[in-house]
């Protein structure tokens, strides 16, 4: 018996309209655990780098977490992978909710698919019984608009739904996967699905999962239940209020947004409004809130409630969380009623929250400045937030500059030429990053930049504190209980670091720490991925309820896979070098690797080739970021470097970086002629 | 039957549908504690409790399972509470033939709440961390009545749904295997 997975995938080839239940081998499992980990291991050996993004050959998997559907709090995460259309590399957006569980209660640990269907079609898997239908009726129905016709069409109220709306459908770049309060948003994975032809899987499962040690995992659960309650309890103190408790930054319950709103950037990630809080907007802001949020509402088994119901005047009700609330609101420099109302269309077109704003402020400034002119806008509104609508529904429906938009700020600078590059400024790897703008170089955040494959902040920080206690004695009492370091150095490291002098930034943490501590803090998100755990409760916030000495024991008993720490830090290290494996293969260079040019004000060059020197070193990558054969051979992964070197990115006798890459400008120039 | 008056606890489960937020940990945990061997298996399908949410509609209503029914309501009731119109049957109880609640997903056997029995407290309560769950109890003298077994119940819905000839041909053939 399988023990946490259902030991099954869903293999649906589109082209051909074939559905195949096919099952998994129980050593991958062990090797990759699941969720991120096994999505890894099938787009590398099935997606070799010559498939683009919206090649037939191209897989979009959506991956249930090995433990999704167990008891375990808070493990509901679907890791939904493939290739993007956007960076060009491996996308691995997650979505919370209710799919993941549900999926596996079908009988499925994946759905993989492949081809792509001729005409708009959804899929329905009920149990074993699964079906392609046709989906031609809900074209251009916004994403929870075909949730809720599905549901009803198939009189089944509790089937769960992921669907794309209209910008999936054409394609736009940064197009969003939506699940009801969740969604799968960066990277362009729903340009992906809508590519295919897909417009909705929908799952409803009545099956059992099973759990190895039954009694020894649900003390396992209690005891995170527990933690919980007390963490709810106990908020974290001396840190902004969004640091001191659990669950993903909880936005749907501030109504201060003092710190947000005069530490991040406005527009196009350009300008801080340092005095922008008073009074007057408190007051606004809050009335805003507190009559369209009609209740807070949570993920699948989880009590921390981090999304809300939003009912603004007039419109469709919605479901959001986290950032999104801001983001639109930031980008054109408006209220948060603008916010809501606008996040309410977006929502329904699919779209990415933190690169849509970021595009449309982008057009506007290009605007500004003379580089696009009102051409190229025709009958666009002359008010602001008018503004914002137009181009919302410009791009997702691809009209005149919309298309081009459509593509991201980095691809549509190019395209546009005249100097826009300067103002897609706020890429990492091609994708629009979150909008701050700092003054002194973080070292540990410059090496989360630099190298955070799922190439967005919030993705890979969390554990450690984001800046040093003033004073030493509050500094002890944070390490009295901190019992999730994976090594007691990290307190000393933590002791140590004070916010001015010798021990202070950029120098302290000093580079070897800095390699620890980021390792650290990934290997938690890449263990969430694999297990399919929100990292609001565990890799995220600060003294979470899942960690590295708890995890081991969750696996053994749940999954009976017998583990431990090593053990499991081992496999995480396997699929995330896996995970680079896939992205060097497809090009990926140190040239990739780096924050925006204009992150941080005081830059060091010296150090900070100094840091991804080590850091590279650290992690078992030569000079140019690609994993060495030492390293691959003893993650067993000697296939990636037999493949490596027959494709000469490393060569036979060692492990020398490969200067002959062409750069992808001469690469684009090939793809031309 | 005597008709002898006993002291008996009665637990009442209030329910405070503002409170829910629809995680349906209730479910899961329900599910996971009547699997056997207990906690070996989950699947929301088995609860005796189940979330009847509609987001968009903000309708959140956990149900328990009460008992089981032969045939559906001749009528049935469709509420508006708050101006907020839930579906019909919304908050009854019953295992019934009209709708799939409350039914075992294979065997298609009734379910009825235990109020986990033998446990210090029942498990949907402990779960639920915002209170939409709260267990009250208080003592009543009521007059002493044959409960009926759950397996007589369980026998007697498949007796309804495949008829007791079918059901005792089963039960024969069952028994000579052994
Ligand atoms: S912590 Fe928040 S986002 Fe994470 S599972 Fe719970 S409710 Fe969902
Ligand atoms: S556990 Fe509580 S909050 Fe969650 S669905 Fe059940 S009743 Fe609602
Ligand atoms: S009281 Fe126990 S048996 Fe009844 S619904 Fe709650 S968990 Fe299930």
């Amino acid at each position: 018996m399988r023990y946490a997975e259902t030991g099954f995938n869903l293999e649906v080839d589109l082209t051909r309209g074939n559905i195949e239940k096919v099952a998994s081998d129980p050593r991958d499992t062990e090797l990759y655990l699941g969720g991120l980990g096994t999505n890894a291991k099938i787009l590398w050996d099935r997606v070799p780098p010559e498939v683009d993004a919206f090649s037939p050959e191209n897989l979009l998997i959506f991956g249930a977490g090995l433990l999704c559907g167990t008891p375990a709090v808070g493990c509901n995460r679907t890791i939904v992978s493939t290739i993007s259309p956007q960076t060009k590399l491996l996308a691995f957006s997650m979505m919370g909710g209710f799919f993941a569980p549900e999926l596996k209660y079908a009988g499925f640990d994946k759905v993989i698919l492949r081809g792509k269907s001729s005409n708009l079609v959804y899929l329905w898997i009920n149990n074993d019984t699964v079906e392609i239908r046709d989906a031609s009726h809900l074209k251009g129905k916004g994403s929870l608009e075909t949730a809720e016709a599905i549901k009803k069409e198939l009189k089944q109220p509790k089937a769960q739904v992921a669907a794309i709306g209209m910008a999936g459908e054409n394609r736009v770049l940064y197009a969003s996967i939506e699940q009801g309060r969740s969604s799968a948003s960066r990277g362009g994975i729903g340009a992906v699905m809508g590519d295919k032809g897909v417009k909705a899987i929908v799952v409803r499962g009545t099956k059992d999962i099973n759990i190895a040690q039954p009694l020894e995992y649900m003390e396992l659960c209690n005891e995170v239940m527990e933690y919980i309650q007390f963490r709810n309890e106990n908020p974290i103190p001396g840190v902004m209020p969004i640091l001191a408790g659990l669950g993903s930054p909880q936005e749907m319950k501030v109504h201060d947004e003092k710190w947000h709103t005069e530490n991040f950037m406005w527009g196009n990630s350009r300008t801080r409004r340092r005095d922008f809080w008073n009074d007057e907007v408190a007051r606004e802001w809050m009335e805003t809130l507190d009559q369209s949020r009609t209740r807070l509402i949570s993920c699948y088994n989880c009590p921390m409630t981090c999304g809300a119901t939003i009912s603004m005047p007039g419109l469709p009700t919605y479901m959001m969380k986290c950032f999104t609330k801001l983001t639109y609101t930031m980008g054109a420099f408006s209220n948060l009623d603008f916010g809501l109302r606008i996040a309410q269309k977006a929502t329904e077109y699919g779209l990415d929250g933190f690169s849509a704003p970021q595009v449309m402020a982008f057009a506007l400034e290009l605007l500004e400045n003379g580089i696009l002119t009102d051409k190229d806008f025709p009958d666009m509104p002359t008010d602001n937030e008018g503004r914002f609508f137009y181009l919302l529904d410009k791009i997702v429906r691809r009209e005149g500059i919309g298309d081009i938009l459509a593509n991201g700020t980095y691809w549509a600078a190019r395209e546009i030429g005249n100097g826009a590059q300067d103002y897609a400024h706020n890429n990492i790897k091609k994708i629009e990053q979150l909008p701050l703008k700092l003054s002194m170089l973080n070292p540990i955040y410059f090496l989360m930049y630099c190298t955070g494959e799922k190439i967005n902040i919030t993705q890979i920080e969390g554990q450690f504190p984001q800046a040093p206690y003033p004073k030493k004695e509050h500094r002890e009492k944070f390490c009295e209980d901190w019992i999730q370091v994976p090594d007691e150095k990290f307190k000393q490291y933590f002791l140590d670091w004070e916010p001015r002098g010798e021990n202070s930034m950029p120098f302290y943490p000093t580079v070897d720490m800095c390699c620890d501590i980021v390792d650290w803090q990934e290997k938690m998100h890449y263990i969430d991925d694999a297990l399919g755990q929100c990292s609001g409760l565990s890799a995220f916030p600060l003294k979470p309820p899942y960690h590295i000495h708890n995890y081991p024991k969750f696996i053994s008993a749940g999954a009976g896979i017998d583990m431990d720490e090593d053990k499991l830090s081992k496999a995480a290290k396997r699929y995330r070098t896996l995970v680079r494996a896939i992205n060097i293969r497809r090009g990926m260079r140190r040239k990739d690797e780096k924050p925006p040019e204009d992150h941080w004000k005081k830059r060091f060059p010296e150090l900070e080739k100094e840091l991804l020197d080590a850091y590279y070193k650290f992690k078992g990558w030569n000079n140019e970021g690609i994993p060495t054969k030492e390293s691959l051979y003893d993650l067993g992964l000697d296939y990636v470097s037999k493949d490596f070197v027959e494709r000469g990115i490393l060569t036979d006798c060692e492990d020398s970086p490969d200067k002959d890459m062409p750069d992808e400008d001469v690469l684009a120039e090939k793809e031309k002629k | 039957m005597t008709g002898d008056k006993i002291k008996k606890t009665i637990k009442t489960i209030r329910i405070d549908v503002d409170k829910c937020n629809g995680c349906r940990a209730c479910e899961m945990i329900c599910s996971a504690f009547h699997a056997t061997p207990k906690y070996s298996s989950n699947n929301p399908a088995r609860s005796r409790i189940r979330i009847i949410r509609e987001p968009l509609r903000d309708l959140y209503v956990p149900v328990y399972a009460g008992e089981y029914t032969v045939a559906e309501c001749a009528g049935r009731d469709k509420y508006t509470i708050d101006g907020k119109e839930y579906d019909e049957c919304s908050f009854c109880r019953a295992s019934c033939p009209s709708r799939d609640e409350f039914k075992e997903p294979d065997s298609g056997l009734p379910l009825k709440c235990d109020m986990c029995e033998g446990e210090e407290e029942p498990l949907c309560v402990k779960w639920c961390m915002h209170d939409a769950l709260i267990l009250e109890e208080r003592e009543e003298e009521v007059e002493e009545l044959e409960e009926q077994e759950d397996l007589e119940i369980g026998l007697g819905s498949l007796a309804d749904k495949y008829g007791l000839q079918t059901i005792m041909d089963a039960l024969s053939r069952m028994s000579k295997k052994d």
